[in-house]
């Protein structure tokens, strides 16, 4: 039972409350020797496998560390390039680690902006009349589950597919909302929520859920 | 229960072919336009899911559901897209977009020789047992 994590959109589609509860690490580490046996490529300034999927590592996963060094984007720490390093069979074996990128903030930003006109389009290709839009997303490693408002404001919640009651957990999300986001006088609509209470609040019940099922709170 | 609808995408955004059975709603433009709003959708979806996704995905996008009606996807290795709409209450649409591929996708129009591949399909044949296979199912 996991959730890994609750995002709040307003009504103008704009990420308002992100909260990354459980995100498992995705990391692996291992020595290659020369020639490389996966083909790696550089795009959005990160190198990326691009194909050889081998012992965990997988394609799209991100090189993080070169021999312990961290790498930032093409180049670690001393301004060595990586792919240059790569190339030269003097600096085998090399122990390298990938991870499965992590969003950043800006990317959830993003995808905030993408999920909404999803959910207009899922309505309006719906061959029903008066029809809603996404609820339930599901993929084979998480489902989404999407809580519009009749204010508009939209509340999703990423979790584990066999995670159930998360429809529930969606409208106590929201009764915390009302209460230690609206209810805060410093809080302005549609601006991003920085309200202490609120956090501790959906912190403990997001753990409560996880150790002990919808049903108790 | 109830099939809404059937779409099935090239790799390269062609409808290959598009067959209603219970549909209400008429979204109000033409079959071209709805096409492409609808592979727009689903390509972006794709690549919501890959981004959003905390663990790596594998068949990544599988369904989703809105009030009405369920949205059920299957990509073949291809780049077939198969997407059927049914309502709610049908469970696991994706062994029948499977035995659509591999029964009536493949048979008929893979190993007919007269049919263009990533061009609208034509055939009457195909037309009838993909009729049959989805009339014939628990989810009609």
């Amino acid at each position: 039972m996991v959730i890994y994590g609750v995002y709040i959109v307003s009504k103008s589609g704009g990420l308002i409350f992100n909260h990354d509860h459980n995100v498992p690490k995705v990391e692996t580490e291992r020595t290659f020797t020369y020639p490389l046996d996966i083909q790696l490529n550089y795009e959005n300034k990160k190198i990326v496998v691009a194909f050889g999927q081998k012992d965990g590592i997988k394609v799209g996963h991100v090189l993080t560390s070169v021999n312990k060094n961290p790498v930032n984007g093409r180049e670690l720490d001393d301004g060595r390039d990586v792919l240059d390093m790569l190339s030269n069979a003097e600096n085998f074996p090399i122990l390298l680690k990938f991870s499965r990128s992590k969003m950043t903030t800006n990317e959830k930003i993003f995808l905030a902006s993408m999920f909404y006109p999803l959910f207009a389009i899922a309505s309006q290709l719906s061959p029903e009349p008066k029809c809603s839009g996404i609820e339930v997303l599901e993929a084979d490693t998480f489902r989404l589950y999407c809580y519009q408002t009749l204010t508009g404001v939209k509340f999703m919640v990423v979790a584990e597919p066999t995670q159930a009651g998360m429809d529930i957990l969606l409208k106590r999300v929201y009764e915390l909302y009302a209460d230690y986001a609206l209810k805060n006088p410093f809080y302005s609509l549609e601006m991003p929520i920085r309200c202490e209470l609120f956090e501790t609040h959906l912190q403990t019940l997001l753990e409560t859920v996880e150790k002990s099922g919808i049903s108790n709170v | 229960m109830t099939v809404h609808n059937l779409y099935i995408f090239s790799r390269n955004c062609t409808l290959l072919y598009y067959a209603e059975w219970n549909r209400l709603n008429k979204s109000g433009m033409t079959k071209e336009e709805e096409a492409k709003l609808m592979y727009g959708m689903l390509f972006s979806i794709k690549s919501f899911i890959n981004k959003i996704s905390p663990l790596d995905p594998k068949d990544g996008f599988l369904h989703y559901k809105t009030s009405k009606y369920t949205l059920n996807y299957l990509e073949t290795p291809s780049g077939l897209k198969f997407v059927l709409n049914t309502d709610n209450s049908a469970q696991n649409v994706r062994g029948l977009l499977q035995q659509l591929y591999s029964q009536i996708y493949v048979e008929y129009v893979i190993k007919n020789p007269l049919c263009q591949l990533n061009e609208p399909i034509q055939s009457e044949l195909f037309k009838n047992k993909l009729d049959e296979l989805v009339k014939s199912s628990p989810y009609f």
